[in-house]
Formats: structure tokens, C-alpha cells, sequence
């Protein structure tokens, strides 16, 4: 083990450049997996004929998928059928997709978790049904959504580093490089990396504990 | 149109993963159930320094990824002379990782039976680890069950990463024939029908297991 020598300034500074693209990819997989979730929530709980069914069909498949063959399925399959994405594209494009589909499931439950007296209060004070949606049951049920969110998206940042197979150049990946210069730098620089992820997760995962006591 | 020579030129190769991931999950459930139930007692026994390992344990592996334990396990084992395959490692990791996700199930589980059942059993004269053994784990485990369900179904997602360690699994000989066939597209399609042959029936059942749980409690 060569501590010294594994984390230099230079080593820290390029593990950190890594793991702002970590922070990066992962913010906006978050930020569009949430609306396309929103979306896909609110249509399968309002029960949209057909629609809902599709796309029942589609989050259930997603869903039941591991994230790493989807990301291999963006990065290398895609070209054969003509879409072309950068290894940044591919990776965001993955991690929504596959997020979307876990996150609308909570958003499905969350909306279902608000009591149908609500519904029918709101209804019979003379909102229509998207008024009733939109003033009374969404702002109830993301409420609740919260928590479970929260964990989902910590769940999301760990799973950037799968895309480590397509070379996106995140924290994982500038560890990697590390690590094939010198056998020594293996240990000091994975239980770095590691607590870099933890602190940041650890820190969201205490921030769900406070709220879900909040919300309860 | 999807080319199914592909599915039937490499059948071999797709039942060989199928049956090593089965095989990896499975050993890795068992392994996790046993770690995470160990957790859980850990956790709430009347120990301070107990409780403090248990949480220190679920805290930490639930907040790193899966894939640095097992990169930890492939690469850093071996500078220190303790040398695991692809297999041996991916496995391991998958233990460890999901052990901390069961340990939270359990003890939420075990939590949830109501005091009056233990305190009834300690003062019937058993001890605290045949109070646990034989009135709380056993009910405890049918509220268990169904978020157990779920981390059997993430042990077989995520026993994709051992592709990586090269261990043989679905996702790995996936790999191998798109890089003999030079196809991707059909090669990854139907290795995802072979992941769901297994992970839609099981989050049916845990969805059933659920609903069942919710009417009768």
C-alpha cells in the first residue's frame, strides 16, 4: 500500500474533476427523470385508457431490467438502429430512463396514498377533475413521495458509476485510471472514492430522514 | 425485424448466464439473509457497542455503490495475497452490499412485532436470543418477505455488474457473443427477456405478497 503516493494533490484533483461529472450526470438524470416521472405517474393514476396501459407496460419492463444493460443497450445497440449519442448522452439518456421508470412508480403511489374523500371533497366544491389534481392531490401526494424520492435518487447517484463499461470519465472511472498506474494505489484510492460517495449520500439520506419526519 | 438466429445460434450461451445468474443470486440471497438478519439483531440487541457495529455497517454499504466493493474485492484483495475470481468476488460483493438493504428490512420487520410478544416471552423465562429465535424472527420474517422479495429481484438486476469481474452471468456472455457476432442490438434484446423471465414473475408475487399483507393487517 503506497498511501503517499496514491493520493497526491494531482490524484485528488483529478478524482474530484471525476466525481463533479459524477455529480453532473447525476443532477440532470434527476431533474428529468422527476418530470418525465411526474408525467407517466399522474397519466397511470388518472387511469388514461390505453395510454396508461402502454405505458404501464413500459415502466413495468424498464423496471424489471438491470440499469447496466441499458446502458450498454443506449450505448451500442442504439448506433445499429441509427441513433448516435456522446458517451455523456448515452449515459444520461440510460440513467433517465431507467429512473423515470422506478421514480414514476412512487409517483403513482404516492398520488394513490391521498384519501378519496380529498378527491371528492374538491369535486363537489366545484373544481374540475385537473383542478383537483392540481391543487389537492399532487401537492398531498409529492409530499409523501418525498422520502422514497430521496432514496431513489441516492440510489441514482451510486449507480452513475456503472457507467464506468462506457468510459464516461466520472469519479469510478478517474479512480480506475489511478489504479492502473501502481498496484499500491488500489486500496487507499477505493476507500477514498468510497467515502466520497458516502458522504454526499449519507448526507441526502439524513436530509430524507428529517423530512419524512416533517411530512409524518 | 429482429434476427432470432441470434437467440437460437447462441442458446447455449444464453441458458449457460441464465443458470449463473440464478446461481449468483441465489447464493447471494442466502448469504444476505444470513448477514442482514445478523445486522438486525446486532442492531437492536440491548448492546450499545452492538447496535453502534450494526448501524455503522447498513450506513455505510447502503451509501456506496455496489460496483467499488466489487472493484475492492477483484483488484485491492490481491495486493494483499487474498486472490478471489470473478465469481468468488461478485458474489462476495453482492452479499455485502445487499446484506445492509435486508439488515434495514429485517429490523423494520422485527420492530413492527408488538412489544407485548416479547416481553410475554422473556417473562415466561426464555432468553433473549430464544425469545428472538422462536417468537419474534418468526413473525417478524411474513412482514419481511415482501421487501425481501424485492432485494432478490435487485440481486438479480445487479448481478449484472459481475459482467465486469468476468464471471460468466447473462450480461457477460451477452458480451461475448456480440463481440463474436458483431451484433448488439438482437443480442441485448433477448438477454433482457432472459432477465425478465425472472424479475417480472418475482415483482408480481411481491406485489401480490403485499397487497395480501396490507388487507390482513
Amino acid at each position: 500500500m503506497d498511501i503517499a503516493g496514491a493520493l497526491t494533490a494531482d490524484h485528488i484533483k483529478f478524482l474530484f474533476k471525476g466525481f463533479l461529472v459524477t455529480l453532473e450526470v447525476a443532477a440532470i438524470a434527476i431533474v428529468l427523470s422527476f418530470i418525465i416521472a411526474v408525467v407517466i405517474g399522474t397519466i397511470r393514476y388518472m387511469k388514461i385508457p390505453v395510454l396508461s396501459q402502454i405505458l404501464g407496460a413500459i415502466v413495468e419492463i424498464i423496471r424489471n431490467l438491470p440499469l447496466l444493460l441499458i446502458i450498454f443497450f443506449t450505448f451500442f445497440a442504439l448506433p445499429e438502429v441509427g441513433i448516435q449519442m456522446t458517451i455523456m448522452g448515452a449515459a444520461i439518456t440510460a440513467l433517465t430512463v431507467f429512473e423515470a421508470a422506478m421514480i414514476s412508480e412512487i409517483v403513482r403511489s404516492g398520488l394513490n396514498s391521498v384519501e378519496k374523500g380529498q378527491i371528492e371533497a374538491g369535486r363537489s366544491s366545484g373544481l374540475n377533475y385537473i383542478q383537483t389534481l392540481w391543487h389537492i392531490v399532487l401537492p398531498q401526494g409529492l409530499r409523501r413521495m418525498v422520502p422514497p424520492m430521496v432514496s431513489q435518487f441516492i440510489s441514482l447517484l451510486k449507480d452513475t458509476s456503472l457507467a464506468v463499461v462506457i468510459a464516461l470519465p466520472e469519479l469510478m472511472h478517474n479512480a480506475q485510471v489511478i489504479n492502473a498506474q501502481n498496484v499500491n494505489y488500489i486500496i487507499p484510492v477505493f476507500v477514498f472514492v468510497a467515502l466520497m460517495y458516502w458522504i454526499v449520500n449519507f448526507t441526502l439520506s439524513k436530509v430524507a430522514k428529517r423530512l419524512e419526519l416533517k411530512v409524518t | 425485424m429482429l434476427d432470432f438466429s441470434i437467440l437460437t445460434e447462441n442458446w447455449d450461451a444464453y441458458l449457460t448466464g441464465f443458470k449463473q445468474t440464478l446461481l449468483v443470486s441465489l447464493l447471494a440471497l442466502v448469504g444476505s439473509f444470513a448477514l442482514g438478519t445478523f445486522l438486525a439483531i446486532l442492531q437492536i440487541a440491548p448492546i450499545k457497542v452492538c447496535n453502534w457495529i450494526g448501524t455503522a455497517y447498513v450506513e455505510f454499504f447502503r451509501n456506496i455503490p455496489l460496483l467499488i466493493i466489487a472493484f475492492f474485492l477483484y483488484t485491492a484483495l490481491p495486493t494483499l495475497k487474498i486472490q478471489l475470481d470473478g465469481f468468488q468476488a461478485g458474489t462476495l460483493a453482492l452479499i455485502i452490499y445487499t446484506a445492509a438493504f435486508i439488515a434495514d428490512a429485517i429490523r423494520a420487520g422485527i420492530l413492527a412485532v408488538h412489544k407485548g410478544q416479547s416481553e410475554a416471552a422473556r417473562s415466561s423465562g426464555l432468553t433473549y436470543i430464544q425469545t428472538m429465535w422462536y417468537v419474534v424472527l418468526p413473525q417478524a420474517i411474513k412482514i419481511v418477505i415482501p421487501p425481501l422479495g424485492n432485494q432478490f429481484i435487485n440481486l438479480v438486476k445487479n448481478s449484472s455488474i459481475l459482467t465486469i469481474l468476468a464471471a460468466g452471468e447473462l450480461m457477460y456472455q451477452a458480451d461475448l457473443i456480440s463481440s463474436r457476432t458483431f451484433v448488439t442490438f438482437e443480442v441485448y434484446i433477448f438477454v433482457a427477456l432472459f432477465y425478465l423471465v425472472i424479475t417480472i414473475p418475482l415483482s408480481s408475487a411481491v406485489r401480490y405478497l403485499e397487497q395480501r399483507l396490507a388487507r390482513t393487517s
